[in-house]
Protein backbone atom coordinates (compact mmCIF):
# COMPACT_ATOMS: atom_id res chain seq x y z
CA UNK A 1 0.00 0.00 0.00
CA UNK A 2 0.73 3.45 -0.64
CA UNK A 3 0.73 6.13 2.47
CA UNK A 4 1.34 9.97 2.45
CA UNK A 5 2.35 11.53 5.50
CA UNK A 6 2.07 15.23 6.04
CA UNK A 7 4.71 16.67 8.91
CA UNK A 8 5.56 20.34 10.05
CA UNK A 9 8.95 21.50 11.24
CA UNK A 10 8.31 23.09 14.21
CA UNK A 11 10.24 24.95 17.16
CA UNK A 12 11.21 22.83 19.85
CA UNK A 13 11.17 25.05 23.18
CA UNK A 14 12.23 24.04 26.70
CA UNK A 15 11.02 26.38 29.72
CA UNK A 16 10.06 29.13 27.81
CA UNK A 17 9.10 30.74 24.17
CA UNK A 18 10.53 34.05 23.50
CA UNK A 19 8.16 36.31 20.17
CA UNK A 20 10.52 38.02 17.99
CA UNK A 21 11.02 41.89 18.40
CA UNK A 22 8.46 42.36 15.67
CA UNK A 23 6.54 39.90 17.58
CA UNK A 24 5.64 37.90 14.06
CA UNK A 25 7.14 34.35 15.18
CA UNK A 26 8.65 32.25 17.92
CA UNK A 27 12.10 33.83 18.45
CA UNK A 28 14.41 30.32 17.17
CA UNK A 29 17.77 31.94 17.51
CA UNK A 30 18.51 29.41 20.49
CA UNK A 31 16.18 26.87 19.60
CA UNK A 32 16.70 23.16 17.55
CA UNK A 33 13.96 22.35 15.34
CA UNK A 34 11.92 19.20 15.02
CA UNK A 35 8.60 17.37 13.66
CA UNK A 36 5.79 18.02 15.57
CA UNK A 37 5.12 14.94 18.03
CA UNK A 38 2.12 14.14 16.39
CA UNK A 39 3.30 13.97 12.97
CA UNK A 40 6.25 11.96 13.98
CA UNK A 41 4.21 9.45 15.62
CA UNK A 42 2.11 9.70 12.21
CA UNK A 43 5.68 8.74 10.40
CA UNK A 44 6.11 5.62 12.77
CA UNK A 45 2.22 4.34 11.85
CA UNK A 46 2.99 4.70 8.36
CA UNK A 47 6.14 2.73 8.04
CA UNK A 48 4.78 0.08 10.73
CA UNK A 49 1.90 -0.25 8.36
CA UNK A 50 4.01 -0.91 5.29
CA UNK A 51 6.51 -3.23 7.44
CA UNK A 52 3.88 -5.53 7.75
CA UNK A 53 1.69 -4.98 4.59
CA UNK A 54 4.08 -4.01 2.18
CA UNK A 55 4.52 -1.06 0.16
CA UNK A 56 5.88 2.41 0.81
CA UNK A 57 5.69 5.92 2.64
CA UNK A 58 6.13 9.72 1.30
CA UNK A 59 6.69 11.86 3.33
CA UNK A 60 5.66 15.56 2.22
CA UNK A 61 6.21 18.89 4.21
CA UNK A 62 5.52 22.56 3.70
CA UNK A 63 7.44 24.64 4.93
CA UNK A 64 11.58 26.39 4.99
CA UNK A 65 14.00 24.83 2.60
CA UNK A 66 15.41 24.32 6.27
CA UNK A 67 12.53 21.73 6.79
CA UNK A 68 14.65 19.31 4.54
CA UNK A 69 15.67 18.51 8.20
CA UNK A 70 12.60 17.05 9.11
CA UNK A 71 12.10 14.55 5.62
CA UNK A 72 15.88 13.41 6.37
CA UNK A 73 14.74 12.53 9.67
CA UNK A 74 12.19 10.66 8.29
CA UNK A 75 13.73 8.68 5.74
CA UNK A 76 16.49 7.94 8.44
CA UNK A 77 13.34 5.91 10.31
CA UNK A 78 12.24 4.10 7.38
CA UNK A 79 10.17 6.93 4.97
CA UNK A 80 10.94 6.01 1.27
CA UNK A 81 10.36 8.93 -0.93
CA UNK A 82 10.74 12.80 0.27
CA UNK A 83 8.58 16.08 -1.03
CA UNK A 84 9.43 19.47 0.10
CA UNK A 85 6.81 22.39 -0.77
CA UNK A 86 9.40 25.30 0.11
CA UNK A 87 7.75 28.68 1.38
CA UNK A 88 9.54 31.51 2.21
CA UNK A 89 9.18 32.95 5.87
CA UNK A 90 6.32 33.35 7.79
CA UNK A 91 4.20 30.11 7.72
CA UNK A 92 1.38 30.11 5.50
CA UNK A 93 -2.49 30.46 7.11
CA UNK A 94 -4.31 27.71 6.80
CA UNK A 95 -6.27 27.99 3.96
CA UNK A 96 -3.56 28.58 2.07
CA UNK A 97 -1.47 25.74 3.28
CA UNK A 98 -4.49 22.97 2.27
CA UNK A 99 -4.81 24.47 -1.00
CA UNK A 100 -1.25 23.91 -1.36
CA UNK A 101 -0.93 20.47 -0.28
CA UNK A 102 -3.94 19.53 -2.17
CA UNK A 103 -2.53 20.86 -5.26
CA UNK A 104 0.46 18.70 -4.82
CA UNK A 105 -1.24 16.24 -3.64
CA UNK A 106 -3.63 15.70 -6.91
CA UNK A 107 -0.12 15.67 -8.84
CA UNK A 108 1.62 13.39 -7.62
CA UNK A 109 -1.46 11.15 -7.54
CA UNK A 110 -2.20 12.01 -11.11
CA UNK A 111 1.45 10.61 -12.13
CA UNK A 112 2.30 7.98 -9.22
CA UNK A 113 -1.51 6.72 -8.53
CA UNK A 114 -3.67 7.11 -5.60
CA UNK A 115 -2.47 7.03 -1.51
CA UNK A 116 -4.25 4.49 -0.13
CA UNK A 117 -3.93 6.33 3.14
CA UNK A 118 -3.45 9.86 4.04
CA UNK A 119 -1.78 10.46 7.58
CA UNK A 120 -1.80 13.86 9.39
CA UNK A 121 -1.05 14.97 12.71
CA UNK A 122 -3.70 15.81 14.40
CA UNK A 123 -2.59 19.51 14.99
CA UNK A 124 0.18 21.18 14.61
CA UNK A 125 2.30 21.70 18.26
CA UNK A 126 3.02 25.58 17.61
CA UNK A 127 -0.15 27.37 15.46
CA UNK A 128 -2.36 24.64 16.53
CA UNK A 129 -5.23 25.26 13.82
CA UNK A 130 -7.12 22.29 14.25
CA UNK A 131 -7.51 22.12 10.32
CA UNK A 132 -5.55 21.51 7.56
CA UNK A 133 -6.05 17.91 7.29
CA UNK A 134 -9.55 18.21 7.00
CA UNK A 135 -9.90 20.51 4.74
CA UNK A 136 -7.48 19.05 2.27
CA UNK A 137 -9.21 15.38 2.45
CA UNK A 138 -12.62 17.24 2.16
CA UNK A 139 -10.93 19.24 -1.38
CA UNK A 140 -9.89 15.16 -2.18
CA UNK A 141 -13.55 13.86 -1.32
CA UNK A 142 -11.62 11.56 0.82
CA UNK A 143 -12.64 10.39 4.57
CA UNK A 144 -10.47 11.74 7.23
CA UNK A 145 -11.47 11.15 11.47
CA UNK A 146 -9.31 13.04 13.65
CA UNK A 147 -7.54 12.06 17.14
CA UNK A 148 -7.08 8.52 16.11
CA UNK A 149 -4.86 6.47 18.24
CA UNK A 150 -5.10 3.35 16.99
CA UNK A 151 -4.94 2.09 13.40
CA UNK A 152 -5.73 -1.80 11.71
CA UNK A 153 -6.32 -1.82 7.97
CA UNK A 154 -8.28 -4.58 6.82
CA UNK A 155 -8.98 -5.66 2.79
CA UNK A 156 -10.48 -1.95 1.83
CA UNK A 157 -11.19 -0.39 5.19
CA UNK A 158 -9.22 1.30 7.79
CA UNK A 159 -10.43 0.42 11.52
CA UNK A 160 -9.06 3.60 13.14
CA UNK A 161 -9.88 4.38 17.22
CA UNK A 162 -10.08 7.74 19.03
CA UNK A 163 -9.85 8.48 22.65
CA UNK A 164 -12.51 9.56 24.61
CA UNK A 165 -12.86 9.80 28.36
CA UNK A 166 -12.52 6.02 29.65
CA UNK A 167 -12.64 4.43 26.39
CA UNK A 168 -12.61 4.66 22.27
CA UNK A 169 -15.09 5.26 19.33
CA UNK A 170 -14.58 2.87 16.11
CA UNK A 171 -14.79 3.97 13.31
CA UNK A 172 -14.69 2.08 10.06
CA UNK A 173 -13.27 4.13 6.78
CA UNK A 174 -13.16 2.75 3.30
CA UNK A 175 -9.88 3.43 2.03
CA UNK A 176 -8.56 5.72 0.01
CA UNK A 177 -8.91 7.68 3.35
CA UNK A 178 -7.38 10.04 5.56
CA UNK A 179 -6.82 9.72 9.63
CA UNK A 180 -5.35 12.57 12.18
CA UNK A 181 -3.27 11.07 14.46
CA UNK A 182 -2.15 11.48 17.80
CA UNK A 183 0.69 10.92 20.04
CA UNK A 184 0.47 8.01 22.12
CA UNK A 185 -0.85 5.74 18.95
CA UNK A 186 2.95 4.19 18.84
CA UNK A 187 6.37 5.08 20.36
CA UNK A 188 8.48 6.37 17.83
CA UNK A 189 11.90 4.50 17.15
CA UNK A 190 15.51 6.27 17.12
CA UNK A 191 17.08 6.09 13.58
CA UNK A 192 20.43 3.63 13.43
CA UNK A 193 23.47 4.50 12.23
CA UNK A 194 22.30 3.04 8.92
CA UNK A 195 19.38 4.37 8.75
CA UNK A 196 20.87 7.77 9.22
CA UNK A 197 23.41 7.70 6.52
CA UNK A 198 20.77 6.21 3.84
CA UNK A 199 18.80 9.13 4.64
CA UNK A 200 21.75 11.76 3.18
CA UNK A 201 21.56 10.09 0.03
CA UNK A 202 17.50 9.57 -0.52
CA UNK A 203 16.32 11.61 -3.00
CA UNK A 204 14.36 14.73 -2.12
CA UNK A 205 11.93 16.09 -4.48
CA UNK A 206 10.91 19.42 -4.36
CA UNK A 207 7.51 20.60 -5.95
CA UNK A 208 7.24 24.43 -6.62
CA UNK A 209 3.55 25.87 -5.51
CA UNK A 210 1.48 28.86 -4.77
CA UNK A 211 -1.72 29.10 -3.42
CA UNK A 212 -3.99 32.05 -2.59
CA UNK A 213 -4.34 33.76 0.82
CA UNK A 214 -7.16 32.42 3.27
CA UNK A 215 -9.25 34.86 5.24
CA UNK A 216 -6.63 34.93 8.49
CA UNK A 217 -3.83 37.23 8.97
CA UNK A 218 -1.66 37.21 12.06
CA UNK A 219 -1.01 40.30 13.74
CA UNK A 220 1.66 39.34 16.50
CA UNK A 221 2.26 36.53 19.19
CA UNK A 222 2.49 37.66 22.47
CA UNK A 223 2.95 35.18 26.04
CA UNK A 224 0.39 35.37 28.14
CA UNK A 225 0.47 37.62 31.55
CA UNK A 226 2.23 34.80 33.77
CA UNK A 227 0.75 34.67 37.20
CA UNK A 228 3.70 35.29 39.25
CA UNK A 229 3.67 33.10 42.50
CA UNK A 230 5.75 33.22 45.29
CA UNK A 231 7.03 29.41 45.96
CA UNK A 232 6.36 28.36 49.34
CA UNK A 233 9.16 26.06 50.25
CA UNK A 234 7.95 23.57 52.90
CA UNK A 235 11.00 22.08 53.57
CA UNK A 236 14.31 20.27 52.53
CA UNK A 237 14.54 16.32 51.87
CA UNK A 238 12.39 13.69 53.56
CA UNK A 239 11.66 15.92 57.17
CA UNK A 240 9.96 18.10 54.92
CA UNK A 241 7.08 14.65 55.05
CA UNK A 242 4.89 16.21 57.80
CA UNK A 243 4.60 19.84 56.29
CA UNK A 244 3.41 18.58 53.16
CA UNK A 245 1.05 16.04 55.00
CA UNK A 246 -0.14 19.25 56.62
CA UNK A 247 -1.15 20.90 53.42
CA UNK A 248 -3.02 17.87 51.95
CA UNK A 249 -4.97 17.79 55.14
CA UNK A 250 -5.39 21.72 54.84
CA UNK A 251 -6.75 20.79 50.79
CA UNK A 252 -8.92 18.28 52.50
CA UNK A 253 -7.38 16.08 49.78
CA UNK A 254 -7.19 12.80 52.60
CA UNK A 255 -9.60 10.17 52.17
CA UNK B 1 -28.90 36.51 10.76
CA UNK B 2 -27.64 34.23 13.46
CA UNK B 3 -25.19 32.87 15.86
CA UNK B 4 -25.14 29.09 16.10
CA UNK B 5 -23.21 27.29 18.75
CA UNK B 6 -22.83 23.59 17.77
CA UNK B 7 -23.27 21.69 21.19
CA UNK B 8 -21.82 18.43 21.37
CA UNK B 9 -23.99 15.70 23.52
CA UNK B 10 -23.40 12.30 23.70
CA UNK B 11 -26.30 10.32 22.61
CA UNK B 12 -28.83 12.75 24.32
CA UNK B 13 -26.50 13.92 27.27
CA UNK B 14 -25.34 17.19 26.76
CA UNK B 15 -21.28 17.74 27.15
CA UNK B 16 -20.24 20.55 30.05
CA UNK B 17 -18.06 21.79 27.19
CA UNK B 18 -21.37 23.17 25.09
CA UNK B 19 -22.74 25.32 28.19
CA UNK B 20 -19.19 27.26 28.07
CA UNK B 21 -19.92 27.91 24.61
CA UNK B 22 -23.07 28.98 25.17
CA UNK B 23 -21.87 31.09 27.24
CA UNK B 24 -19.32 32.82 25.72
CA UNK B 25 -21.42 33.28 22.50
CA UNK B 26 -24.53 34.67 24.77
CA UNK B 27 -22.20 37.74 25.64
CA UNK B 28 -21.14 38.13 21.51
CA UNK B 29 -25.29 37.97 20.65
CA UNK B 30 -25.63 40.09 22.91
CA UNK B 31 -23.45 42.97 22.32
CA UNK B 32 -23.87 42.12 18.45
CA UNK B 33 -28.04 42.47 18.51
CA UNK B 34 -27.88 38.55 16.96
CA UNK B 35 -30.42 35.93 17.97
CA UNK B 36 -28.71 33.31 19.61
CA UNK B 37 -29.27 29.86 18.24
CA UNK B 38 -27.97 26.32 19.54
CA UNK B 39 -27.81 23.46 16.80
CA UNK B 40 -28.03 19.64 18.31
CA UNK B 41 -27.80 16.97 15.92
CA UNK B 42 -28.76 13.70 15.57
CA UNK B 43 -29.79 10.95 18.32
CA UNK B 44 -31.19 12.46 21.53
CA UNK B 45 -31.02 16.01 20.42
CA UNK B 46 -34.79 16.09 21.92
CA UNK B 47 -34.26 15.08 25.28
CA UNK B 48 -30.80 17.34 25.12
CA UNK B 49 -32.97 20.45 23.89
CA UNK B 50 -34.28 20.70 27.49
CA UNK B 51 -31.02 21.85 29.35
CA UNK B 52 -30.15 24.33 26.37
CA UNK B 53 -32.80 26.07 26.06
CA UNK B 54 -31.79 27.99 29.84
CA UNK B 55 -28.76 29.31 28.53
CA UNK B 56 -31.14 31.32 26.80
CA UNK B 57 -31.25 30.82 23.21
CA UNK B 58 -33.53 31.81 21.50
CA UNK B 59 -34.08 28.78 19.10
CA UNK B 60 -32.87 25.31 19.08
CA UNK B 61 -32.26 23.94 15.94
CA UNK B 62 -32.96 20.18 16.72
CA UNK B 63 -31.41 17.92 13.11
CA UNK B 64 -32.58 14.27 12.57
CA UNK B 65 -31.83 12.12 9.77
CA UNK B 66 -31.69 8.53 9.55
CA UNK B 67 -27.96 8.95 8.48
CA UNK B 68 -27.29 10.49 12.17
CA UNK B 69 -27.83 7.64 14.19
CA UNK B 70 -24.50 8.52 16.33
CA UNK B 71 -21.39 11.20 16.15
CA UNK B 72 -19.64 11.51 12.44
CA UNK B 73 -17.32 14.56 11.54
CA UNK B 74 -18.55 14.23 7.93
CA UNK B 75 -22.34 13.61 8.85
CA UNK B 76 -22.36 16.53 11.51
CA UNK B 77 -20.31 19.26 9.71
CA UNK B 78 -22.36 18.80 6.64
CA UNK B 79 -25.72 19.09 8.89
CA UNK B 80 -24.14 22.38 10.48
CA UNK B 81 -23.24 23.83 7.11
CA UNK B 82 -26.53 22.96 6.08
CA UNK B 83 -28.32 24.95 9.20
CA UNK B 84 -25.84 27.73 8.65
CA UNK B 85 -26.75 28.18 5.08
CA UNK B 86 -30.86 28.27 6.35
CA UNK B 87 -30.39 30.58 8.86
CA UNK B 88 -27.91 32.86 7.25
CA UNK B 89 -25.75 32.62 10.32
CA UNK B 90 -22.94 35.25 10.79
CA UNK B 91 -21.14 33.23 13.30
CA UNK B 92 -20.45 29.91 14.01
CA UNK B 93 -19.59 28.91 17.72
CA UNK B 94 -18.55 25.55 19.46
CA UNK B 95 -16.01 24.44 22.41
CA UNK B 96 -12.51 23.76 21.75
CA UNK B 97 -13.11 20.13 22.30
CA UNK B 98 -11.83 17.17 20.12
CA UNK B 99 -15.44 17.25 18.22
CA UNK B 100 -15.74 21.02 18.53
CA UNK B 101 -12.48 21.67 16.95
CA UNK B 102 -13.56 18.80 13.91
CA UNK B 103 -17.01 19.44 13.49
CA UNK B 104 -16.34 23.13 12.82
CA UNK B 105 -12.96 22.67 10.41
CA UNK B 106 -15.73 20.56 8.05
CA UNK B 107 -17.55 23.11 8.30
CA UNK B 108 -14.97 25.72 7.36
CA UNK B 109 -13.90 23.40 4.46
CA UNK B 110 -17.41 23.42 2.94
CA UNK B 111 -17.94 27.41 3.50
CA UNK B 112 -14.44 28.03 2.69
CA UNK B 113 -14.46 30.52 5.53
CA UNK B 114 -11.73 30.61 7.90
CA UNK B 115 -11.53 28.69 11.59
CA UNK B 116 -9.90 30.03 14.69
CA UNK B 117 -9.58 27.69 17.01
CA UNK B 118 -9.51 28.15 20.23
CA UNK B 119 -10.22 31.61 21.59
CA UNK B 120 -9.82 33.67 24.25
CA UNK B 121 -11.43 36.65 23.37
CA UNK B 122 -12.35 37.65 19.84
CA UNK B 123 -14.32 41.14 18.70
CA UNK B 124 -16.83 40.74 15.84
CA UNK B 125 -16.76 43.62 13.48
CA UNK B 126 -18.99 43.72 10.20
CA UNK B 127 -16.73 40.86 7.76
CA UNK B 128 -14.04 41.10 10.12
CA UNK B 129 -12.92 39.52 13.51
CA UNK B 130 -9.81 40.19 15.83
CA UNK B 131 -9.69 37.12 18.28
CA UNK B 132 -6.83 36.22 20.60
CA UNK B 133 -6.52 32.33 19.83
CA UNK B 134 -3.55 30.28 22.03
CA UNK B 135 -0.95 28.38 20.25
CA UNK B 136 1.29 25.67 21.76
CA UNK B 137 -1.13 24.49 23.73
CA UNK B 138 -1.27 28.28 25.97
CA UNK B 139 2.23 28.96 26.00
CA UNK B 140 1.57 31.59 23.98
CA UNK B 141 -1.25 33.80 22.75
CA UNK B 142 -1.56 34.87 18.82
CA UNK B 143 -3.89 38.02 17.84
CA UNK B 144 -5.73 37.30 14.81
CA UNK B 145 -7.81 39.35 12.24
CA UNK B 146 -10.21 37.04 10.20
CA UNK B 147 -12.21 38.63 7.19
CA UNK B 148 -14.87 36.60 6.37
CA UNK B 149 -18.84 36.91 5.68
CA UNK B 150 -19.38 33.78 7.80
CA UNK B 151 -16.72 33.47 11.65
CA UNK B 152 -16.24 30.17 12.57
CA UNK B 153 -14.08 29.64 15.82
CA UNK B 154 -14.05 27.86 18.87
CA UNK B 155 -14.00 28.54 22.47
CA UNK B 156 -10.58 27.29 24.20
CA UNK B 157 -12.01 24.78 26.70
CA UNK B 158 -12.02 25.25 30.37
CA UNK B 159 -11.74 29.21 29.68
CA UNK B 160 -15.31 30.07 30.19
CA UNK B 161 -17.27 29.39 33.45
CA UNK B 162 -20.86 28.10 32.70
CA UNK B 163 -23.27 30.08 33.46
CA UNK B 164 -27.44 29.62 32.93
CA UNK B 165 -28.75 32.81 31.12
CA UNK B 166 -31.33 34.75 33.12
CA UNK B 167 -32.73 36.41 30.41
CA UNK B 168 -35.11 35.07 27.35
CA UNK B 169 -35.66 31.38 28.54
CA UNK B 170 -38.73 30.95 26.52
CA UNK B 171 -36.67 29.55 23.48
CA UNK B 172 -38.13 27.14 20.76
CA UNK B 173 -37.59 23.93 19.27
CA UNK B 174 -37.52 24.04 15.39
CA UNK B 175 -36.79 20.40 13.77
CA UNK B 176 -34.38 20.45 11.04
CA UNK B 177 -34.06 17.84 8.63
CA UNK B 178 -30.80 17.88 6.41
CA UNK B 179 -30.13 16.56 2.76
CA UNK B 180 -27.61 13.65 3.58
CA UNK B 181 -25.52 11.65 1.29
CA UNK B 182 -25.68 8.15 2.74
CA UNK B 183 -21.75 7.82 1.36
CA UNK B 184 -20.80 10.30 4.32
CA UNK B 185 -21.94 7.96 7.12
CA UNK B 186 -18.67 6.56 5.69
CA UNK B 187 -17.00 8.69 9.25
CA UNK B 188 -19.76 7.52 11.84
CA UNK B 189 -18.37 5.63 14.99
CA UNK B 190 -20.12 2.34 14.61
CA UNK B 191 -18.42 1.09 18.19
CA UNK B 192 -17.22 1.83 21.42
CA UNK B 193 -14.56 0.36 24.00
CA UNK B 194 -15.59 1.03 26.98
CA UNK B 195 -12.51 0.81 29.76
CA UNK B 196 -13.86 0.67 33.23
CA UNK B 197 -12.37 2.49 35.93
CA UNK B 198 -12.93 5.14 38.64
CA UNK B 199 -10.94 7.77 38.51
CA UNK B 200 -8.72 9.12 35.88
CA UNK B 201 -5.94 11.50 35.22
CA UNK B 202 -8.69 14.34 34.53
CA UNK B 203 -10.59 13.80 37.23
CA UNK B 204 -8.87 12.61 40.33
CA UNK B 205 -8.36 15.00 42.80
CA UNK B 206 -4.42 14.34 43.79
CA UNK B 207 -1.91 13.31 40.47
CA UNK B 208 1.15 12.00 41.53
CA UNK B 209 3.52 13.11 38.37
CA UNK B 210 6.64 11.53 37.84
CA UNK B 211 9.18 12.69 35.38
CA UNK B 212 13.02 11.59 33.96
CA UNK B 213 14.04 12.40 37.17
CA UNK B 214 12.52 9.03 38.65
CA UNK B 215 14.84 7.25 36.57
CA UNK B 216 13.01 3.88 35.11
CA UNK B 217 9.84 2.10 35.17
CA UNK B 218 10.20 0.07 38.62
CA UNK B 219 11.17 3.04 40.34
CA UNK B 220 7.36 4.83 39.92
CA UNK B 221 6.38 1.95 42.42
CA UNK B 222 6.57 4.33 45.29
CA UNK B 223 4.54 6.98 43.34
CA UNK B 224 2.10 4.38 43.00
CA UNK B 225 2.29 3.59 46.30
CA UNK B 226 1.57 7.00 47.44
CA UNK B 227 -1.27 7.74 44.93
CA UNK B 228 -3.03 4.52 46.29
CA UNK B 229 -2.97 5.78 49.76
CA UNK B 230 -4.74 9.17 49.15
CA UNK B 231 -6.93 8.54 46.14
CA UNK B 232 -5.19 9.72 43.17
CA UNK B 233 -3.38 8.60 40.06
CA UNK B 234 -0.19 8.91 38.45
CA UNK B 235 0.55 11.10 35.91
CA UNK B 236 4.22 11.70 34.21
CA UNK B 237 6.30 13.64 31.62
CA UNK B 238 6.72 13.14 28.12
CA UNK B 239 10.50 12.42 28.78
CA UNK B 240 8.94 9.64 30.58
CA UNK B 241 6.39 7.79 27.98
CA UNK B 242 9.18 8.66 25.10
CA UNK B 243 11.38 6.42 27.47
CA UNK B 244 8.62 3.64 27.76
CA UNK B 245 8.48 3.78 31.70
CA UNK B 246 4.68 4.52 31.49
CA UNK B 247 1.55 3.79 28.81
CA UNK B 248 1.26 7.55 26.72
CA UNK B 249 -2.39 7.84 28.45
CA UNK B 250 -0.69 8.55 31.84
CA UNK B 251 0.79 11.84 30.24
CA UNK B 252 -0.10 14.46 31.26
CA UNK B 253 0.75 17.71 28.87
CA UNK B 254 0.20 19.45 25.32
CA UNK B 255 0.35 16.59 23.85
CA UNK B 256 -1.15 13.94 26.61
CA UNK B 257 -3.94 14.89 29.27
CA UNK B 258 -4.92 18.32 30.74
CA UNK B 259 -5.41 17.84 34.47
CA UNK B 260 -7.03 19.96 37.06
CA UNK B 261 -6.75 18.01 40.58
CA UNK B 262 -6.86 19.76 43.72
CA UNK B 263 -3.34 19.65 44.15
CA UNK B 264 -0.52 18.16 41.85
CA UNK B 265 2.42 16.47 43.30
CA UNK B 266 5.22 17.02 40.36
CA UNK B 267 8.20 15.14 41.48
CA UNK B 268 11.46 15.33 39.20
CA UNK B 269 9.71 17.02 36.57
CA UNK B 270 11.74 20.08 35.32
CA UNK B 271 8.49 21.52 33.55
CA UNK B 272 9.59 22.20 30.09
CA UNK B 273 6.28 24.54 28.75
CA UNK B 274 4.99 21.21 27.12
CA UNK B 275 4.13 20.21 30.26
CA UNK B 276 3.58 23.43 31.75
CA UNK B 277 0.58 23.36 29.94
CA UNK B 278 -0.99 20.16 30.40
CA UNK B 279 -0.88 20.70 34.59
CA UNK B 280 -1.49 24.74 34.84
CA UNK B 281 -4.98 24.08 35.48
CA UNK B 282 -4.26 22.31 38.76
CA UNK B 283 -5.55 24.37 41.49
CA UNK B 284 -2.34 23.31 43.79
CA UNK B 285 1.35 22.80 42.52
CA UNK B 286 3.70 20.93 44.71
CA UNK B 287 6.65 20.25 42.81
CA UNK B 288 9.63 17.90 44.91
CA UNK B 289 12.77 18.59 42.69
CA UNK B 290 16.63 18.94 44.19
CA UNK B 291 17.13 21.45 41.41
CA UNK B 292 15.91 24.99 42.96
CA UNK B 293 16.02 26.39 39.63
CA UNK B 294 13.56 24.44 38.06
CA UNK B 295 11.41 25.56 36.23
CA UNK B 296 8.55 23.47 37.90
CA UNK B 297 9.93 24.81 41.65
CA UNK B 298 9.80 28.61 40.67
CA UNK B 299 6.27 28.28 38.61
CA UNK B 300 4.96 25.68 41.38
CA UNK B 301 2.90 27.25 44.74
CA UNK B 302 4.77 24.67 47.00
CA UNK B 303 7.86 23.14 46.59
CA UNK B 304 9.80 20.83 48.56
CA UNK B 305 13.64 20.66 47.40
CA UNK B 306 15.04 17.23 47.53
CA UNK B 307 15.51 13.92 46.17
CA UNK B 308 12.18 12.28 45.09
CA UNK B 309 13.04 8.25 45.87
CA UNK B 310 13.34 9.69 49.44
CA UNK B 311 10.49 12.31 49.71
CA UNK B 312 7.78 10.23 48.42
CA UNK B 313 8.03 7.03 50.43
CA UNK B 314 8.30 9.96 53.37
CA UNK B 315 5.17 11.07 52.73
CA UNK B 316 3.38 8.18 52.95
CA UNK B 317 5.02 6.94 56.19
CA UNK B 318 3.79 10.12 57.56
CA UNK B 319 0.23 9.58 56.09
CA UNK B 320 0.08 6.03 57.56
CA UNK B 321 1.40 6.69 60.84
CA UNK B 322 -1.13 9.93 61.20
CA UNK B 323 -3.85 7.35 60.23
CA UNK B 324 -2.87 4.81 62.82
CA UNK B 325 -2.56 7.62 65.29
Amino acid sequence: MKILVCVKRVPAPGARINVTEDGFEVDSTHLGFTTSPHEECAVEEAVQLVESHGGEVTAITLGPEAAEEQLRYAASVGVNNLILLPIGEPDWDPQKTADALTKAITEIESSEGVFDLILFGNESADSGGFQVGIRVSHQLGRPIVNGIKNVEITDNEVEAQREIDGGFEVYKLPLPAALGVKEGINLPRYPTMKGRLASKKAELKTLELSAEDGGQKRNKLHRPEEQVSETVILGNGPEAAPAIVDLLEELGVLQ
Amino acid sequence: MTLLVLCDHDRGVVSDSAFEALTFARSIANSENISLQAVLIGQGSEQAAESVISFGVEIVNVASHECLTDYGPEVWGETLTQIANETSAKIIVSCGTDRGNEVLAHVAARLEMPFLANCRKIQIENDSSTATRIQWGGSLLEDVTSNAEVQIFSVEHHSTEAEAGASSGNGSIVEFKPELDSSLTRTLVVDRVVRTHGITLTTAPVVVGGGRGVGSAEAFAPLEELAEEIGGVVGCSRAVTNNGWRPHSDQVGQTGNRISPEIYIASGISGAIQHWVGAMAAKNILAINTDPEANMVTKAGYAVLGDLHEVIPAITAEVRSRRNA
